[in-house]
């Protein structure tokens, strides 16, 4: 256990934003399903008892009859905002009083650093590019989740939970949110601060940063599993196998869709295009996991490869 | 100096006319008299003025500055709560009136507000900043350590502006996280879901763009790295694919564009430093103004609202 580089990547100062997403990233996802399965129990109870569910003000906070539904904003609300404003100020000049910004040797073209690494919040992106060419990571990536996050609004058909916190009536899509915030973006970012050291080489956290190192990865693409060699072979036989995954994939998408009752009613409300859009981002999202698993399980660099692009 | 109501009636202020009453005498005697009435009339001025000035600092929002300034009452009335609030630039795009439980912290988590705040925070000190650097090559990691060393505070300013971007990221990041898991961009905001998403690219890039004008081996390596990868642009990027196909080469493809050359040098330096400190916040403050915008016009903040039961729901009918 090397408690001296641990010290040294926890207290970069770049790093301690990593330090704090580890902390407020899980406090907030505990507080907002705290408050969804609050509310979910609610929901239970007035769906058990529609008699309730006539009278009740359908809120988990304390409303008694004559209490006012809205308050003035002068002073309810800004005197929250001044306080917020007042504690962000502390927080951010306490921050800056006792940690320094980080500024290292002037910048020299000759000297690479090692390791190189782009801003912690591109930091996910970047270590996509051990399973991905970079037009791939570093670019078709980012246009998919700025354009995948875009059409959220337009492909969830389910109206419920519009204004609360809920968990089960909107299940999937609360889960697909989290797998996409905090599995594939969050805990990338924290793999790609905290865990890659030189060379971009997995070190795990107490581990010494050996420059030295040398892993010997023997990579192999798919088709030259298979003993396919022709240039144009490869191209089909890639383009069969991606179309396959799309297909199982989309057949698998489909399953998890419809799910439940309640998932096919929702499902009914769905136009073509919106069905066909939700597809295309689910399969692309799950191809990001699929393309790590079959990299680190069985050494697979590329599936479909082209003279043009790789993937 | 405020001037009071007691003016308003027109009278000019006592012992103005003391002229007229010694003008019939003569000599020691009248003179003297002259004086007393002057001494007189000057006390009268003195002691009225005195009355004004204890009204004006008991009661200034009595004072026609006050109210040219403020306009509106600030008492404890509904009606001027809700003008306070409505007839201010600064606070106008409130409504006068709130959900109960909108105020709570648990709801919104108070991210969206601060995310501006920091913002706010930003501009200011990077204001500050750009009194003292310059985007060169030669001189910008100069300004950096001149900054550190020399500048009054400029170490306190440049951390505040480093922290400050991360805070701004992260604060970003969880308020996308909360109007999520509270469906919040559904019906009707949707497109102000659009408007957070293109802020938050914004954010990002304005953090990415600041990142390379210290001029050090982190921002220069971060920058190179990042940039690399526009290199790999499909179609337009001269390692991206069918990029050499359509004739891109280091020196006209979109990497080059956005780097002003084929290396990160002095040209990526000032496009950095202009795309952060001018076009960006430009083109963040029109968006985060329709984003405000919209959430007013589109009912104000979606919750905590009633639940709706999944019986509820009516089917609708398909095209």
């Amino acid at each position: 256990m090397d408690f001296h580089q641990l010290w040294t990547i926890l207290s970069t100062p770049d790093n301690v934003p990593i330090v704090l997403l580890l902390f407020v990233v899980p406090f907030y996802t505990w507080y907002a399903m705290r408050q969804a399965f609050a509310n979910d129990r609610l929901i239970a109870e007035l769906e058990a008892n529609p008699e309730m569910a006539k009278t009740h003000h359908r809120k988990v906070q304390a409303w008694k009859p004559g209490w006012a539904r809205e308050v003035h904003v002068w002073p309810y609300l800004l005197r929250i905002e001044f306080l917020a404003a007042i504690i962000v100020t502390v927080i951010l000049m306490v921050w800056s009083i006792t940690l320094n910004a980080p500024l290292e040797e002037p910048s020299n073209p000759t000297l690479t650093m090692n390791p190189a690494k782009a801003p912690w919040y591109f930091l996910g992106l970047q270590e996509m590019l051990v399973y991905f060419d970079p037009w791939m990571a570093g670019v078709v990536m980012p246009s998919l989740i700025i354009v995948g996050l875009i059409v959220i609004p337009y492909i969830d058909t389910n109206p419920l939970g519009s204004g609360y916190y809920t968990y089960k009536q909107r299940k999937f899509s609360i889960l697909t949110f989290i797998f996409g915030f905090i599995v594939l973006w969050v805990s990338m970012i924290v793999i790609g601060t905290l865990i890659r050291g030189p060379g971009w080489m997995w070190f795990w956290p107490g581990t010494t940063w050996d420059h030295n190192r040398l892993i010997f990865e023997v990579n192999r693409d798919l088709p030259d599993i298979f003993g396919i060699t022709g240039r144009v072979a490869k191209i089909i036989f890639g383009a069969i196998v991606t179309g396959l995954y799309g297909v199982g994939a989309g057949v698998l998408m489909h399953k998890l869709i419809t799910w439940t009752p309640f998932n096919r009613k929702i499902y009914a409300r769905m136009s073509v295009l919106q069905y066909v859009v939700m597809q295309t981002f689910l399969i692309i999202m799950l191809a990001l996991p699929v393309k790590i698993l079959i990299r680190l399980l069985f050494r697979i660099k590329y599936i479909w490869v082209t003279p043009w692009f790789n993937i | 100096m405020a001037d009071t109501k007691g003016n308003t009636d027109g009278k000019p202020p006592a012992g103005s006319g003391n002229g007229a009453a010694g003008g019939n005498g003569g000599g020691n005697g009248a003179a003297s008299g002259k004086l007393a009435a002057v001494m007189a009339g000057a006390k009268a001025v003195q002691a009225k003025a005195a009355e004004e000035l204890k009204e004006t600092i008991k009661a200034p929002e009595k004072t026609d500055v006050w109210k040219s300034v403020l306009r509106v009452k600030h008492d404890e009335t509904p009606r001027s709560r809700a003008l306070g609030v409505l007839s201010n630039v600064f606070l106008h795009l409130h409504p006068a009136k709130i959900n109960r439980d909108a105020v709570a912290y648990n709801y919104t988590w108070g991210m969206g507000g601060m995310t501006f705040y920091v913002y706010i925070t930003l501009v200011f000190t990077g204001t500050l900043l750009m009194f003292y650097y310059h985007p060169s090559k030669v001189v910008a990691f100069r300004d950096i350590l001149y900054l550190e060393n020399d500048v009054p505070f400029g170490k306190l300013l440049r951390n505040m502006h480093r922290w400050g971007a991360h805070l701004m990221v992260i604060m970003v990041e969880l308020h996308m996280f909360r109007v999520f898991l509270t469906g919040s961009y559904k019906k009707p905001r949707e497109f102000n879901w659009v408007v957070g998403v293109l802020l938050l690219v914004l954010t990002l890039l304005l953090s990415f763009t600041g990142y390379l004008l210290p001029d050090d081996q982190l921002g220069f390596w971060a920058v190179t790295v990042g940039t690399n990868m526009a290199r790999a642009t499909p179609l337009l990027g001269n390692q991206g694919p069918f990029g050499p196909q359509l004739g891109m080469t280091p020196f006209n493809d979109v990497r080059f564009g956005l780097l002003g050359g084929s290396i990160v040098d002095s040209n990526a330096l000032l496009r950095a430093y202009i795309w952060h400190c001018v076009a960006i916040p430009i083109i963040a403050s029109a968006f985060m103004v329709v984003h405000f915008w919209r959430v007013r016009k589109d009912g104000g903040i979606s919750g905590p609202s009633p639940v709706v039961l999944a019986s509820e729901i009516k089917d609708v009918k398909k095209l």
